[in-house]
């Protein structure tokens, strides 16, 4: 909220008028980003405004689609049914950019002898009907500390990642009451930095001195892969997805030229400072891919 | 030097009368103004909550009743808001067994015991307290209180009960102390001279002349302490952990209504169901502070007739 507040207050502070400003809504997850962005692209280019607010994916495709949007942050891809009453709407087709990759890392302090886990433990530690609720029973022992209990720590239930990792791993089942909701990113990462018996998923760019990311499998058989760009770029890691704008048919010179400052080295280099993975030189594409809409 | 108007006298009279009317118009704008502002909020508030009531799939006993708060559910959402009333009223309770013997002790201090530079010095950081702004309280909870807690009681997490209750107590602190102290120096003198004239020590002076003396404004002081507790928001957003919890120990993470007021308003669609049963847990808060708020008055009032 705080975010959005001051989404709305540098809105509003005045720039050196140029054309009609970019608007760009959508996905909260992605809104740090794209605030970052906006701003450096003010000073890249004075002549062009940006600005960017959140409210959900949903929200920012539903914009789109009613025109009062430019862009469409959205970490979620495109519903057949979206795409096609953006057709009908606009007549034209939505267009598809990865801007870059969330990847979600499974925390633990950096005692925890645990190294990987697998999609099955995670239901069973997160899950309410999960059972798993001390450490050992995943055959773990925190050295220096008394406790058996397993501390689990999350995000606020309205976030974008909540609702990632529930869908992903969780398969839609709830979370288990007493899971500590944090409201933010880096507050996860901290609290089980200063807790032995923590575990707790964030963005995999917060690592701090304190904690450790352990490998993920997502079957038990499965090579247990450990969160590394390469990996989450892949798709070998498994609680990844990526992050996309969606604009519609051509867009208008001034969107265009901010899509593919977004895509050069210049936008990229700001992905990772808001925890994110970049998109690598060879998979870019800054003209983006226009989605077939079936009629 | 005698100030000289520039208008002549028959003006003068006219002006002041006037600009007389201005000001009471101004006041009394102003007084109504701030009633007028309650009201609305409270409409407000009432009228984004009740639809909800109405609604298939939201019962009342549920929410009153049930610990399972799960509001954005992909199976069945539910609203038992049970847990979040426990955790406001187990925060606020702990920390005025915290705050208020630590208040009164205070306050008896300052007004009774000690004079001059000490006094003035202890009242400025005292009354500093209450400026700190309650996110840097909650900053402090979250950093250094966590670790403090964690180092001296055998806590899994830093983030639980206690330290919010702590954190809370330090917040009202100044309220009570301020206010007892005031409600001790509002005891006539007479009383306290009558009291050393029989030959009380200063301890028998407090305990037995002044106190019961105060006894009203001391009660409004911890009422309204109470109030600035169960309203608090950030701080405890911060410190409690913010797990939907029945809190079993005072070690144990919890989450208060307020705090899951200001976690969960900001990402609720507006008029959605999960953004109305909010603003029913506000009329639930509402409605405790009002009870506390007026009880503190009519305490207040009881004490000015017995007088």
């Amino acid at each position: 909220m705080f975010l959005w507040v001051l989404g709305v207050g540098l809105g509003c502070s005045p720039r050196p008028a140029g054309g009609p400003p970019i608007l760009g809504k959508g996905s909260d997850t992605m809104v740090n980003l794209a605030q970052a962005w906006a701003e450096a692209y003010a000073v890249a280019q004075p002549g062009v405004q940006v600005e960017v607010s959140g409210g959900g994916s949903g929200v920012g495709i539903a914009a789109l689609i009613r025109g009062s949007a430019d862009l469409a942050n959205s970490s979620r891809d495109l519903k057949p049914a979206e795409a096609k009453s953006a057709h009908t709407a606009t007549g034209m087709a939505p267009r598809e950019y990865i801007v870059g990759y969330d990847a979600l890392g499974i925390y633990v302090h950096r005692d925890n002898p645990l190294e990987a886990v697998t999609f099955e433990q995670l239901r069973e530690l997160f899950a309410v009907d999960g059972r798993i609720t001390k450490w050992s029973e995943l055959g773990v022992r925190i050295p220096g500390s008394r406790h058996d209990e397993i501390v689990r720590v999350g995000r606020q239930s309205s976030g974008g990642t909540f609702e990632f990792l529930r869908h992903r791993v969780l398969n839609d089942r709830d979370f288990r009451l007493g899971t500590l909701e944090l409201n933010g990113s880096k507050e996860v990462v901290e609290l089980i930095a200063n807790t032995p018996t923590a575990i707790g998923y964030s963005g995999m760019g917060f690592v701090v001195p304190g904690v450790k990311l352990l490998r993920v499998a997502e079957r038990a058989g499965d090579e247990a892969v450990a969160p590394t760009p390469e990996a989450t770029v892949s798709g070998r890691y498994p609680i990844a997805r990526t992050l996309l704008v969606y604009a519609l048919g051509e867009p208008r010179p001034e969107v265009r030229g901010y899509l593919e400052w977004i895509l050069s080295d210049a936008g990229q280099s700001w992905v990772p400072a808001s925890g994110f993975v970049p998109v690598p030189m060879e998979r870019r594409q800054p003209a983006g891919r226009l989605l077939e809409v079936d009629r | 030097m005698k100030p000289r108007s520039l208008l002549p006298s028959r003006w003068r009279s006219r002006w002041i009368r006037c600009s007389e009317t201005l000001i009471e118009a101004w006041i009394r704008i102003s007084g109504f103004s701030s009633v007028f502002l309650v009201l609305a909020i409270l409409f407000f508030i009432f009228r984004e909550a009740f639809p909800v009531l109405s609604r298939p799939g939201f019962s009342l006993t549920e929410f009153l009743g049930s610990v399972e708060w799960y509001p954005t559910s992909a199976q069945r959402v539910r609203y038992g808001a049970l847990g979040l009333l426990v955790g406001t009223a187990s925060v606020t309770g702990v920390s005025l067994l915290i705050s208020v013997p630590a208040g009164l002790g205070a306050a008896i201090f300052l007004s009774e015991f000690c004079t001059g530079r000490t006094r003035e010095t202890l009242k400025v950081v005292i009354e500093l307290l209450a400026a700190i702004p309650s996110v840097v309280w909650g900053f402090i909870g979250l950093t250094v209180m966590s670790q403090v807690l964690r180092w001296a009681t055998p806590a899994a997490v830093g983030v639980n009960l206690l330290n919010g209750a702590l954190i809370l107590s330090l917040m009202s602190l100044p309220v009570i102390v301020s206010l007892t102290e005031d409600a001790l120096r509002s005891v006539p003198d007479a009383h306290r001279e009558a009291a050393e004239a029989l030959g009380a020590t200063r301890w028998q002076l407090t305990w037995r002349v002044l106190l019961p003396g105060a006894r009203h404004g001391i009660l409004a002081a911890v009422l309204l302490g109470t109030g600035r507790a169960v309203g608090e928001t950030m701080a405890v957003l911060m410190a409690t952990g913010n797990a939907v919890n029945l809190p079993t120990s005072l070690l144990d993470p919890v989450r208060t209504l307020t705090a899951n007021i200001a976690a969960e308003l900001g990402e609720a669609p507006a008029g959605s169901e999960h953004y109305r049963v909010l603003f029913l847990t506000g009329v639930l808060l509402f409605g405790i502070t009002l009870v506390i708020n007026l009880l503190a008055e009519w305490l207040v009032r009881g004490g000015r007739k017995g007088r």
